[in-house]
């Protein structure tokens, strides 16, 4: 599916007929339906995955089949409706927080140019009010009194083959960013919105295959990607050399070892893609420079967690690894990499869901003494927060001229930004090694706009509807790119090096995508380097 | 899942154009297909070493090498592997060698 070009595009978000322009739509929203075609939606999970999902104890994904969204006949089980509303019923007595969210929306709209979906593409269906009413109309209906005597009068409708179609398309056009719960006066929480969406729709096998081969993998192999053990170690190994080649300096890193201090995890994509190869290589040289008694795990192989983008029980098999590593290498406590949604899954559903953590310390910076109370529940620390310690205890020694041909601006990662409160660590990291600005100040901290291809939506087949809903990201990056040569635009998600790349590659060409500890490790001072001019930082090539 | 026949052979592919059954249904005429579809115009020994050594690292990872990697078993620097696969070594050259492509925050 090729995307439209970039003049194309643009004018189709500010000029085309949308309600973002201020074409008002004709028909009840509910009268609507949705169409298919390719390039607006993900590609269908493929059979094989799904039926070995199936087979996984604790997990359950029915109806594995060929199918794709654009047949008439998505070959539901016969009884489809009545397991979507039984599905419904056990969650509302399960989540509170989703019975509220159901009932307390006042439908103000406070919401509804807040979000990057809405913003790019000027759908209704995509204002946060909006794609939680697709599924508010079905609660009414059937499980309050208003819906069952009024019906429509009462905004309710009845579960067809219509509306689950509709709740597939929206539901994947949600990054789960959170962007709009900022902004909501009851604080209702979009994301959750999401998460039971698309777990009801899996309870009937709707789901895409960029989210569950992931998780299939990150099943089997203990990663997104699917690197097996050996494999893992022989990328990190490379990555080693790579930076022998750099500095001169040999490392080693440690893997599986038992009795560490500390166990690492990260998102399995640093140590396979670029640009996240570079945000791995920073990891190890910041290691390497303060003597970190640590360990990789070729296990617990992956910081990540697309089980949050399918279903609870998911979410929480694929998480549980973390804690079972650490207690068999008998380590005390976790770090934490650079990743988006690996944050939410840890800070607000690990403690609960595997926890408690009690066989761990309250963790401890070895090199500060820095005591990190904050994660005395979970156990495991951002590795901006551990970085930010070391720079202020004058730990690290940095040499802010070797970024000398970075001018960064700084993303926040939705997850870290609004789901565990980073919001200064990173900034104060970046005073110390690079030259850097600001975006506009509705775009960043708890206002920062998603990359637009979260929750598994990275996927390249609906890349027009990505460069859409990044559009107001990539907007922001522009003015800064214009306005202060920003030429690099740093992160800490591994989603948003991957995503953000494409975005900045079609709407900003020349910005480029980096984690911040691409930027530390390009800084860091080395004992015994033979470093050279490395006028691209890690990223020469020598 | 979409069929497509080429030299009389017959192979299953995913949307993405990808074998859906890889090496298994791997053969000369779907390198032959890909050639054609990917807009390379002759199929050199380097494009042969390229597919040579993504296979043999499949068979040992069940994975698709590191793009660096790949540079450094074939001693290609990555833009030659880019000018032998217009469409990059992800895409275009893991499909001519029958590799599914790789999934995640990538």
């Amino acid at each position: 599916m090729a995307v439209p070009k970039l003049e194309q595009l643009s004018k189709s978000v500010v000029q085309g007929p949308s309600l973002a322009t201020g074409a008002i739509p004709t028909r009840d929203w509910m009268d609507i339906p949705v169409h298919f075609k390719e390039g607006n939606y993900a590609y269908p999970a493929k059979k094989e995955k799904v039926e070995y999902l199936d087979s996984q104890k604790g997990l359950s994904f029915p109806n594995a089949r060929i199918w794709s969204p654009e047949d008439d006949d998505w070959k539901l089980p016969e009884d489809w409706k009545e397991i979507i509303l039984n599905g419904l019923k056990e969650r509302l007595g399960k989540f509170r927080s989703l019975k509220i969210f159901m009932d307390c929306c006042v439908r103000c709209g406070a919401c509804a140019d807040k979000c990057h979906f809405f913003l790019g593409t000027g759908d209704p269906k995509n204002m946060p009010v909006m794609r939680a009413e697709l599924l508010r109309s079905i609660y009414r209906n059937d499980f309050t009194l208003a819906g069952k005597l009024l019906g429509r009068m009462a905004g309710a409708r009845e579960m067809t083959v219509g509306v689950l179609k509709e709740w597939f398309m929206y539901a994947y056009q949600c990054t789960e960013c959170r962007r709009c719960s900022v902004f909501c006066p009851y604080g209702i929480d979009t994301a959750e919105i999401t998460i039971i969406l698309r777990e009801l729709l899996h309870l009937v096998g709707v789901g895409i295959n960029w989210i569950l081969e992931p998780v299939s993998n990150s099943n089997r192999t203990g990663n997104h990607m699917g690197l097996q053990p050996h494999t893992y170690k022989d990328n990190v190994e490379f990555l080693a050399d790579d930076i022998e080649n750099l500095t001169g300096v040999r490392i080693n890193p440690p893997f599986n070892k038992k009795g560490a201090e500390v166990l690492f995890i990260t998102p399995s994509a640093d140590v396979f893609a670029e640009p996240g190869l570079y945000t791995a290589m920073g990891y190890l040289i910041l290691f390497e420079a303060i003597g970190l008694d640590y360990t990789w795990s070729t296990y617990a192989s992956e910081g990540g967690n697309f089980g949050l983008f399918t279903n609870n029980e998911s979410m929480k098999k694929l998480n549980a690894k973390m804690y079972a590593e650490a207690k068999r290498l008998g380590v005390k406590w976790i770090l934490g990499g650079e990743c988006g949604h690996m944050w939410r899954v840890l800070h607000q559903y690990m403690d609960t869901m595997n926890g408690p953590a009690d066989f761990l310390e309250v963790p401890k910076s070895p090199i500060t003494g820095t005591v990190f109370d904050n994660t005395a529940s979970t156990k495991m620390v951002h590795i901006s927060e551990f970085t930010a310690d070391l720079i202020k205890h004058g730990k690290l020694k940095l040499d802010k001229s070797r970024n000398s041909h970075v001018k960064a601006t700084f993303h926040d990662s939705c997850n870290p930004a609004r789901a565990m409160g980073l919001l200064d660590e990173p900034r104060y990291i970046l005073d110390h090694v690079v030259d850097w600005v600001e975006m506009p100040e509705n775009t960043i901290r708890e206002q920062t706009f998603c990359c637009g291809s979260g929750t598994g939506l990275n996927t390249d087949e609906i890349m027009e509807l990505r460069m859409r809903s990044g559009l107001p990201r990539a907007n922001a990056v522009k003015y800064v790119h214009e306005k202060h040569d920003v030429n690099m635009l740093s992160c800490v998600c591994a989603i948003d090096r991957a995503t953000l790349t494409s975005l900045m590659d079609y709407w900003n060409p020349g910005v480029r995508v980096c984690g911040i500890s691409e930027l530390v490790g390009n800084a860091l001072v080395l004992e015994g380097e033979t470093r050279g001019e490395l006028d691209d930082g890690l990223r020469t090539l020598l | 899942m979409p069929t497509l026949e080429h030299n009389g052979s017959t192979f299953q592919v995913d949307e993405d154009g990808f074998l859906l059954k890889g090496m298994e249904e791997w053969n000369d005429n779907w390198v032959d297909y890909v050639k054609s579809s990917e807009g390379i115009s002759e199929l050199t020994d380097e494009h042969t070493k390229v597919i040579d050594a993504l296979q043999e690292y499949y068979k040992k990872n069940g994975i698709a090498p590191m793009v660096r990697i790949l540079s450094k078993t074939t001693g290609f620097p990555l833009k030659r592997i880019y000018e032998l696969f217009p469409s990059g070594p992800g895409k275009g050259a893991c499909k001519m060698a029958g590799l599914p492509k790789p999934t995640g925050c990538v």
